[in-house]
């Protein structure tokens, strides 16, 4: 019975220490990217595919309802704005369940891109398959992807920037350090940053 | 800020006072609020935060990071609140580290501390540089709340997830162990 009690802690903690987060699922830099086909809010559906002309892409987990999103709303119109003309559009998408979280519903998110004016497609990760697939775990969560022969490759995974509060006092743009690096053909100084933001509602 | 937070609850047990001599049932809540009044917000940037957690002394600390406007936060602190009131004189304490946003502190989270008599201690912690500070609380934090650590002089776990009543308090056990 000791035996039995034994080995199943074992199992326990061999399946478990699978999933840690040394292990974490999604995305590490220099990882291809999958690409997905998911609902916009016009309707249509839209894959990274359907940018050829593109040189890579800005890809945003966000959503309505987080503040740390919202906060970030501006700036991320603004990331699009700048960086769509220089072949980095920005793509964004809702990973939480819209039944766990209504203020993320579809309507709510059509009413919220037509509200703030969004320049840049906002998806529906409609049964929730693309985000854990990128790993992502919080609300904003950006992964900048370059097109290289092998496919879209992770350069960055992490935060837009070093102030959710204060867009005038940012020290550090991580986002746009890291497309202007692979626009200028450069290595990216930090490929990879944290920061608070809301647990995706599943 | 201080000062002002101490007038406004100054203020409002006055007020809640002058209303409540009209029946026994409203003195008891006076009574309750009473130990609410003295509220101050322990705001910290994280260099002043940070001493909670390297704690060496012969507690376990349960430091759960939460604010008022994360839904999944607002749903465990019971559980935590619950963990406070079984555990404090087993060694355990439990800290809620709010990181709401510096203009809700009143609005918001001031009154939910007093609206939900939190009884847990609360700190506030406000530092807007947070790639820098995520991984000095733990390599493993993404950044998502909410999120626990907890840990003791032998022993630091971290967990990015949610907690239910029984999950925390089997993860406590752990550490009294």
């Amino acid at each position: 019975m000791k035996l039995l009690k034994v080995s199943i802690v074992l199992i326990a903690i061999i399946a478990l220490s699978a999933f840690t987060s040394l292990d974490s699922p999604g995305y590490k830099v220099g990882d291809i990217a999958t690409d997905f086909n998911l609902e916009n809010v016009d309707g249509n559906m839209v894959s990274l595919s359907n940018y050829p002309e593109s040189k890579g892409f800005i890809i945003i987990f966000t959503c309505n309802t987080c503040p740390y999103a919202v906060a970030y709303e501006d700036r991320v119109v603004a990331l699009n704005k700048k960086y769509a003309a220089l072949g980095y559009p920005v793509i964004a998408i809702m990973p939480n369940s819209p039944t766990a979280s209504p203020g993320d519903n579809m309507d709510a998110m059509k009413a919220r891109a037509k509200a703030k004016g969004f320049n840049f497609p906002y998806l529906l990760d409609k049964g929730q398959k693309v985000y854990p697939e990128y790993g992502a775990s919080r609300t904003p969560h950006v992964y900048v992807l370059q097109k290289t022969n092998k496919g879209n490759q992770v350069k960055y995974i992490g935060a837009i920037d070093d102030n959710y509060q204060h867009p005038e006092s940012v020290n550090q743009k991580y986002v746009e350090n890291a497309v202007d690096a692979l626009l200028a053909g450069k290595p990216i100084q930090e490929t990879h940053t944290r920061a608070i933001g809301c647990t995706i509602k599943v | 800020m201080k000062y002002k937070f101490g007038i406004l609850f100054s203020l409002v047990f006055l007020f809640n006072c002058n209303q409540t001599v009209k029946n026994d049932k409203e003195i008891t809540y006076v009574e309750n609020t009473n130990s609410m009044e003295d509220i101050e917000l322990e705001i910290l940037d994280f260099k002043s935060f940070e001493p909670y957690l390297n704690k060496e002394d012969n507690q376990v600390y349960v430091i759960n990071f939460w604010a008022t406007w994360c839904a999944p936060c607002v749903k465990e602190l019971p559980a935590f609140e619950k963990i406070h009131d079984k555990y404090r004189n087993k060694n355990v304490k439990v800290i809620l580290v709010s990181l709401d946003f510096p203009k809700q502190y009143e609005s918001k989270l001031v009154p939910f501390i007093k609206d939900h008599k939190i009884q847990s201690q609360v700190v506030v912690l406000n530092d807007t540089d947070s790639n820098t500070w995520i991984p000095k609380v733990s390599e493993e934090w993404t950044g998502a709340i909410p999120s626990t650590l907890i840990y003791s002089r032998n022993n630091r776990e971290f967990y990015e997830k949610s907690f239910n009543y029984n999950d925390l308090e089997t993860e406590v056990e752990q550490f009294l162990k």
